[in-house]
């Protein structure tokens, strides 16, 4: 297939096109909102259904009802959009529903602004909705990444019957790259055994997440846990980057994995032997992996656009057994692959302060920046 | 014990096949019965059952995915016009209609419900107006009357603080997007015959695809307006019907060729 270029948004909503999606749903916010307008072309052209619903709570709900119908759904949106969505996605994780969400992140909190920014990861990675869940959340770094993981969002939503975000930001929302679109999957023509159809020659069946029934909700509850639990063992992908003789890497996902990247050249040819970790599922997190790695690293250094957030999971994951630092900016700001490479310069050199939280640190360092 | 002769017996009651085979959750002398045996009836009449999906909401309709024997969805609080357009827009060719109370749909769903009638979607809509949040224990909903006493206004509805009730049916009425808008009681059988013949012209309605359909239907709720269900029924017919006059608010002129 010829290679096109496509703005990142619009590259996303294509590539649902292509995987089937047959209804969408959304609501206009920056910067997610070629999306939608995109959507707004090309479904009806193709026969399937598009809303623009009134707020992300009726774009949320309108993919909860048509998600119980087994067919392929989704929406998308930014973060002060996907706040609004959170009670939908409690509930659909509650039912157990297939669905994707995209969320071009911006920054926060509050109206904030629409920068790029990663101020979303705890939200998707962590809950955000009330209740015992989690959600796939897929991190793309690049359009044509972004691509790819729409289509198989749709697939690990059918396959776990779950809720799958994919967790893209302003940045990659809206360059414009190179890209190569996957060929088209017809729709789906044989819809799963719980689907509310119509009760035509079978007995009736019925989509709730109610469970008044403390202990039938803990049934659910453990079910989804287990479930999750295989979705840990099945399905963690990541990409390393000049790890082969790394005596210190750097970690982030995303945009930020991708800047990152630049800042790890540099680096190199700078002789100093740094590699790069990017996990693309950022939930299930790739803790094994950090967790090997911290029995072969000097050190390792968090690149996030946000306050530390993903920082978190790689403590837990290294178990504070080597030193880890952190770098980020927040509120739509972007860090420079040479304030990364700065960063890097320190931590090759040695002699880390690894006294108290690594956020701290971080904070008493921007303090000198005047930040 | 007398011998039955079959043959010259005739049926004159049974339950729908659109109902289960369940005793409801429902307070004695409660009016969602009988909403839930009309659409039942006139689903059962349109050989809809097999075809139709519906959306349940939260309050004490909650569960009436238990009662009715066809596929239920259930819809976080008030938005389960959001849902129905989503199901509706995959599936266009199912019934779909939602349940929903004055509190779930008057109050925290008055954005979807508007909003699905503004589109004209081509679902049907059944409001239950029993003036009370009845499952929280009888609550001020948006439907409580001036001096009306609830738990949440234990003095009376003063309406300087606490505002005004909504008339649901005539303020939807006025979207271009609604195709037929009305008001039944539920208090006797004269009423109950027209909210019969309301719920099968909105099923008419949807089936033809002439866009959005919404009956709201005056019900009593008697444990929580700490009344018997007789004296709930005088309270609907004296102190409701007058605020919340029954009649046809929008019907479309397409809708009067329905013949049934």
């Amino acid at each position: 297939m010829a290679r096109e270029l496509m703005k990142g948004n619009e590259a996303v909503a294509e590539a649902a096109i292509r995987a089937g999606v047959t209804a969408y749903f959304g609501y206009p916010i920056t910067p997610q909102t070629e999306l939608l307008e995109y959507m707004a072309r090309r479904m009806p052209e193709l026969g399937r259904a598009f809303v623009q619903a009134e707020s992300e709570l009726g774009a949320i709900n309108m993919v909860y009802g048509a998600a119980c119908s087994g067919q392929r759904v989704m929406s998308s949106s930014s973060s002060p959009g996907v706040s609004l969505m959170m009670e939908g996605v409690s509930y659909i994780a509650g039912t157990e529903l297939p669905a994707v969400l995209v969320d071009v992140m911006r920054g926060g909190p509050g109206l904030g602004n629409i920068a790029p920014s990663q101020g979303d990861y705890n939200q998707m990675v962590h809950g955000g909705g009330h209740g015992e869940y989690h959600s796939i959340v897929l991190a793309p770094a690049t359009v044509q990444e972004s691509i790819n993981l729409t289509v198989d969002a749709f697939d690990l939503a059918e396959k776990y019957r779950s809720l799958v975000v994919v967790l893209s930001d302003g940045s990659i929302g809206q360059m414009m790259e190179p890209c190569e679109l996957p060929p088209f999957k017809p729709l789906k023509t044989v819809f799963p055994d719980w689907a509310t159809t119509g009760a035509e020659g079978r007995s009736k069946r019925v989509l709730t997440s109610i469970n008044l029934d403390a202990a039938a909700q803990e049934v659910t509850n453990f079910r989804l846990m287990r479930r999750w639990q295989e979705i840990e063992a099945n399905e963690v992908r990541y990409k390393t980057y000049f790890m082969e003789d790394a005596k210190f890497a750097v970690t982030g996902f995303g945009s930020c994995g991708r800047l990152a990247l630049s800042a790890v050249r540099a680096a190199r040819a700078e002789g100093i032997p740094v590699g790069l970790i990017r996990p693309i599922t950022v939930s299930p997190f790739p803790t094994k992996l950090y967790e090997e790695l911290s029995h072969k690293l000097d050190a390792l250094l968090v690149v996030e656009e946000n306050n530390g957030q993903m920082l978190e999971d790689v403590l837990v994951a290294t178990r504070f057994q080597i030193p880890v630092d952190f770098y980020g900016r927040m509120g739509g700001m972007v860090p420079f692959p040479d304030e990364v490479l700065d960063e890097i310069r320190r931590v090759a050199r040695g002699a880390l302060d690894t006294s108290g939280h690594p956020r701290d640190r971080w904070l008493k360092r921007m303090a000198q920046k005047n930040l | 014990m007398a011998d039955y002769d079959v043959e010259t017996e005739t049926l004159v009651y049974e339950r729908p096949d659109s109902l289960t085979d369940l005793s409801t959750h429902f307070c004695p002398g409660c009016t969602h019965g009988v909403a839930h045996r009309l659409i039942a009836e006139v689903l059962d009449e349109m050989n809809l059952r097999e075809k139709t999906i519906g959306v349940a909401s939260v309050g004490c309709s909650v569960f009436s995915y238990n009662y009715f024997d066809f596929d239920f969805i259930q819809a976080p609080h008030g938005r389960a016009p959001a849902m129905a357009t989503g199901i509706k827009r995959v599936l266009p060719d199912r019934t779909v209609f939602t349940y929903q109370g004055d509190g779930d749909m008057a109050s925290i769903g008055m954005g979807e419900i508007v909003h699905a009638a503004a589109r004209g979607e081509n679902i049907t809509v059944f409001f239950l107006n029993n003036t009370n949040y009845g499952m929280t224990g009888g609550q001020m909903a948006p439907t409580t009357l001036p001096g009306q006493k609830t738990s949440s206004s234990p003095n009376g509805r003063d309406v300087e603080s606490q505002g005004y009730p909504i008339r649901v049916a005539e303020m939807l009425a006025k979207l271009d997007g609604a195709s037929y808008v009305v008001r039944r009681s539920l208090d006797d059988p004269k009423n109950i015959r027209m909210a019969k013949k309301a719920i099968r012209t909105a099923f008419e309605v949807q089936q033809r695809g002439l866009g959005f359909s919404m009956i709201e239907l005056l019900s009593i709720c008697p444990t929580n307006w700490g009344m018997t269900p007789v004296s709930s029924i005088q309270w609907l017919q004296e102190k409701m019907i007058p605020y919340y006059p029954l009649g046809d608010y929008k019907v479309h002129p397409a809708i009067a060729e329905i013949k049934f």
